[in-house]
Order: C-alpha cells, then sequence, then structure tokens
C-alpha cells in the first residue's frame, strides 16, 4: 500500500460533527469545524496544549523515535531541529497520526491534545488531523482546482459547508494567511497558477479553513527564496496568536528567527527542549552545541 | 579536546580570530609595561615609541572588528561560537581603551621627565604589574576557557583600587605639604587613575571570559533577575 496523498489526510472528516455557528471577523456567521471549543488563550497558555509521553515510533523493525516525551506550550512556535534522519519528521507526523498511515509504521506511547490521548480507542484519525493541521515541504495545491476551491476543499469535503458562507471563510482563511491582497481579484484562476511562496500561503489558507488548533509545518520553507520565506515566517508569528504552531525545520536561523521553544532531536531521542533563546546561546547538552555550531559528524 | 568545526574555512577564521586578539593583546601588555618604564626610567623617547605603537592596537581592533562582521554575515554563528564573535568584539573595545589609557600615561610621562622627581615610585609600578598580570591572565584565561583563573582577574581589581586609594591619599599629604609639587603631584595622581582604569578594563575582559565559557553573565551581580553572582 502507498502512502495517502497528505492533502487527502488533513482535509476533515465527512464524518457528522456538531455545527455551531460562529461571527467571523467580517461578521459572516461560520459553522465551526472544531471537535469542541478551545479553552480561552490565558488557559492554554498555563497547560500544554499538546504532549508526547514515551512516544516511540518504528518503520517496520527500524526504530526511528526513542520514549520522546515533550511539551508543547499553547499558542506558540515550536520548531524541531536536528539532522537528517533523527526523527523529526516522524515525530511530527506522530502528532497527527500521520505516522501510521505508512505501511509498516507503528507507534507506542501518548500523546495527548488538551490531555487527552489521540492514539486512545475510539478516537478517529481524520477528526484529530482536522484540529491539527499539516502544511508540508512542497506546496501541493489541488492542480485541477481553483484558488477559491483550494481554500474551501477541505470544508467541502465534509459535507456541511453552506454555500451562502463559502465567500465569508475563503476570505477570512485568504487573510489569515496573508494572501489576500495578492488573489483577490483572481480567485477563479487555477491555484497552481501562484508563485511557489503564494501556493505555500495558500496551502496554510486550506489548513486553516477548517479551523485546527494546532498547525504542524513541515520544512515549510525549504522550496522558498528568501523573500516568500520571509512572508511565511511573518504569518507564523502573526498566527501563533490563535494558533499553536510546530515547525520542523533544517534551518537553524529559521529555528531561532520564528520559535518560542526549541526541541534537538538526535537519532531519534530528544536531546534538550528548551526556550529557544537559551538554546541557541548557550546549550545544555554538548550534542546540542556541536550540532548547532556545526562540529557534529 | 573541543571538536574542529566540520566547515575547516569557519574554523580557520575562528583560529584568525583568536590569533588577532592573542597578538593584540601581547601589543597592549607591552604598552602598558612600556609606559610605566618611560616614567619610571625617566625615558622619554620610549613614552613617544609607546604612543606611535598605540597606531598598531588602533588597527587591531579595526581588523578584528571586520573580522568579526564577516564571520557573523557569513556564518550566522550559534551557542559557544556566537558567544566568542560577540566577546571578541567586546575584547578588542576594553584592549583598546587599555592601549588609550597606556597613551595618557606616556603624555604625562614627557611631561613629569622634564621635572625632578617629586617622589620615588613605589605603588605605581605596583599597579602597573597587577594590571599587567590582570590582562595576562585574562587572556591566558580566555585561550584555556579557564573560568577559576578569569574569576581570580575580578577579584584582583579590589587589589588595585586598594592601591590607587593608597597613591592618592600619599599625594594629597605630599601636595598639602609642598604646594609646589602640586603640578607633578595632579599629573602623578592621574597616572594612578589611568591604572585603575585599565583595571576596570582587564575585569571587563575576565567577565567576558566566563560569559563565553559558561554562557553566564557575571557583569552587576544582582542587578538581574535570578542573578546570584
Amino acid at each position: 500500500m502507498t502512502e495517502l496523498a497528505p492533502q487527502l489526510l488533513s482535509v476533515p472528516s465527512p464524518s457528522a460533527t456538531p455545527v455551531e455557528d460562529r461571527k467571523a471577523s467580517n461578521g459572516a456567521t461560520l459553522p465551526s469545524a472544531r471537535i469542541e471549543r478551545p479553552a480561552r488563550r490565558e488557559q492554554m497558555e498555563e497547560s500544554p496544549k499538546l504532549t508526547a509521553e514515551e512516544l516511540s515510533a518504528w518503520f517496520g523493525a527500524k526504530q526511528v523515535l526513542q520514549r520522546v516525551s515533550l511539551a508543547i506550550p499553547a499558542n506558540r512556535v515550536t520548531a524541531i531541529i536536528g539532522p537528517s534522519g533523527c526523527g523529526k519528521s516522524t515525530l511530527l507526523r506522530c502528532f497527527n497520526r500521520m505516522h501510521e498511515t505508512v505501511t509498516g509504521a507503528r507507534a507506542t506511547g501518548k500523546v495527548r491534545l488538551d490531555g487527552q490521548d489521540i492514539y486512545a480507542r475510539g478516537v478517529d484519525p481524520v477528526l484529530i488531523r482536522r484540529q491539527i493541521g499539516m502544511v508540508f515541504q512542497k506546496p501541493n495545491p489541488f492542480p485541477s482546482m481553483s484558488i477559491r476551491d483550494n481554500v474551501l476543499s477541505g470544508l467541502r469535503l465534509t459535507g456541511l459547508l453552506k454555500r451562502e458562507l463559502a465567500e465569508g471563510i475563503m476570505e477570512r482563511a485568504l487573510i489569515q494567511a496573508a494572501l489576500w491582497e495578492e488573489v483577490q481579484d483572481r480567485l477563479s484562476e487555477p491555484g497552481i497558477s501562484l508563485s511557489g511562496g503564494q501556493q505555500q500561503r495558500l496551502c496554510i489558507a486550506r489548513a486553516l479553513a477548517v479551523e485546527p488548533e494546532v498547525l504542524l509545518m513541515d520544512e515549510p520553507c525549504s522550496a522558498l527564496d528568501p523573500i516568500a520565506t520571509a512572508r511565511i515566517e511573518d504569518l507564523m508569528h502573526s498566527l501563533s496568536d490563535r494558533y499553536t504552531i510546530v515547525i520542523v525545520t533544517h534551518n537553524m536561523q529559521q529555528a531561532a528567527r520564528v520559535s518560542d521553544q526549541t526541541a534537538f532531536l538526535l537519532m531519534g531521542e530528544l536531546v534538550e527542549f528548551g526556550a529557544t533563546d537559551q538554546l541557541f546561546t548557550s546549550p545544555h547538552d554538548v550534542r546540542t552545541e556541536d550540532y548547532i555550531t556545526g562540529k557534529f559528524g | 579536546m573541543t571538536k574542529a568545526h566540520t566547515d575547516r574555512e569557519f574554523e580557520g577564521e575562528l583560529q584568525e580570530l583568536r590569533n588577532q586578539l592573542l597578538e593584540m593583546a601581547g601589543r597592549v601588555e607591552s604598552m602598558i609595561a612600556d609606559s610605566i618604564r618611560a616614567l619610571v626610567q625617566r625615558d622619554s623617547d620610549l613614552a613617544v615609541r609607546t604612543i606611535e605603537a598605540d597606531n598598531r592596537v588602533d588597527r587591531d581592533e579595526l581588523e578584528a572588528d571586520d573580522l568579526c562582521l564577516r564571520i557573523l554575515a557569513r556564518r550566522q554563528p550559534m551557542a559557544s561560537d556566537l558567544r566568542f564573535i560577540t566577546l571578541a568584539l567586546k575584547m578588542v573595545t576594553d584592549l583598546e581603551r587599555i592601549g588609550d589609557l597606556a597613551v595618557n600615561i606616556c603624555e604625562r610621562a614627557i611631561d613629569l621627565n622634564q621635572e625632578p622627581n617629586l617622589k620615588p615610585y613605589e605603588d605605581i609600578p605596583r599597579m602597573a604589574g597587577v594590571v599587567q598580570s590582570m590582562v595576562r591572565e585574562a587572556i591566558d584565561a580566555f585561550v584555556t576557557g579557564d573560568v577559576r583563573k578569569a574569576r581570580a582577574v575580578v577579584e584582583r581589581d579590589d587589589e588595585l583600587d586598594e592601591l590607587y586609594h593608597r597613591v592618592f591619599r600619599d599625594l594629597l599629604h605630599l601636595m598639602m605639604k609642598d604646594p609646589s609639587g602640586l603640578e607633578r603631584g595632579i599629573h602623578i595622581q592621574s597616572v594612578a587613575k589611568f591604572l585603575e582604569r585599565m583595571g576596570d578594563h582587564g575585569t571587563n575582559l575576565a567577565e567576558q571570559v566566563v560569559f563565553m565559557v559558561k554562557g553566564k553573565d557575571i557583569r552587576h551581580p544582582g542587578r538581574l533577575e535570578g542573578e546570584n553572582g
């Protein structure tokens, strides 16, 4: 079995969920795609949004994560760094149950979202992926869809999207993704007609349209030029007011620029996790020091 | 033995910066010794040569700054490398200021050498010895990453302050007793003050070494939240 296309995995499930009416910033009443209402921000900041407890992961017989435990704070940007093959993308994919979609892949331990174990029996992984959205390394808009339809594709698949609300939701998602100004006059053009950086922001808009609580970003800027990268980084900063963001990056300067907390993984083990300012100026572990100063290998 | 950087060119740049700092520190240390010798041995030619030597120290500062900026721009250093570069940027300023103060001592020496000695120099050479050893020990601590040595330098500043106050009291007494020695007395007091200021810069150097090695800022104890000295 081949791995499913990521865009199909991170869209909402058609299964029925309570629909709440809520007001968008432009005054339109929008359906909520959340399973439950998040706690108020001040409460969220006190307790971690997402936690891994003794999380181990395998591809077949090969163990790629070794009993990783860490607590990701709400409404902050958390970066995961480490050399190739250290397990950082696997950790990210365990956070929204994408890891298990690969044949032969398995995981043990716990991942909790707001304290609830997302691997518990009876939890629908598709609902989890709606609450914990993902943006990938390479921008992947649906090639046959317009900009408008790309943004709405997730909600449309739920069957819950009311036609009269669609424009408001799309506009809000594009505004949040800092793309609205550039595309508002060309919404019917194909998503792939945009530049690479714009396509990546379109993918972010698509992820935001279903109102996730956590946004996982796997090397979101590695295919982008410095200006497009700066736009995404600026966007991450503004989005962290409303969302919990976890970014995997090879670029340590990027991790230093955008994140509040940084985790350093090495050979599947969490070596160090702490405030970004501290980790990049005075890391506690010599392995972190060697990696970030380029003495690795 | 610390590991070398994978990028050998970067490793070479850091080594070059380290060498530049050591050479600059060596020149400054000689300037301190020469300025006091020019005073005590009444050698105004040496004073002039020492003043001229400061041009090289000024150039050292510019070259080290250039190299630091180049490394920051090209390498975006992290962790101990970042601390080393920021340390280097501050160290060169302190070293350059010590050089300037040695020049100030030479200028006073040239004036004083034209007059008879007010009194034999005793505590001034002692102060210079302490300053020289503070600079030397701070640089040794920098080279070897020896935090204990660096902390010991910080403590020696008290010894220097004590000597300075003794010189000040003695001069005050002499000048009150014989106002004809007022101008010379003020010049000598200035020399003592310059040495005391050099000690402050030596303390800065040592504090910066502690930060480089431990990542801990020991300046201004108690002034920052969570600082335990």
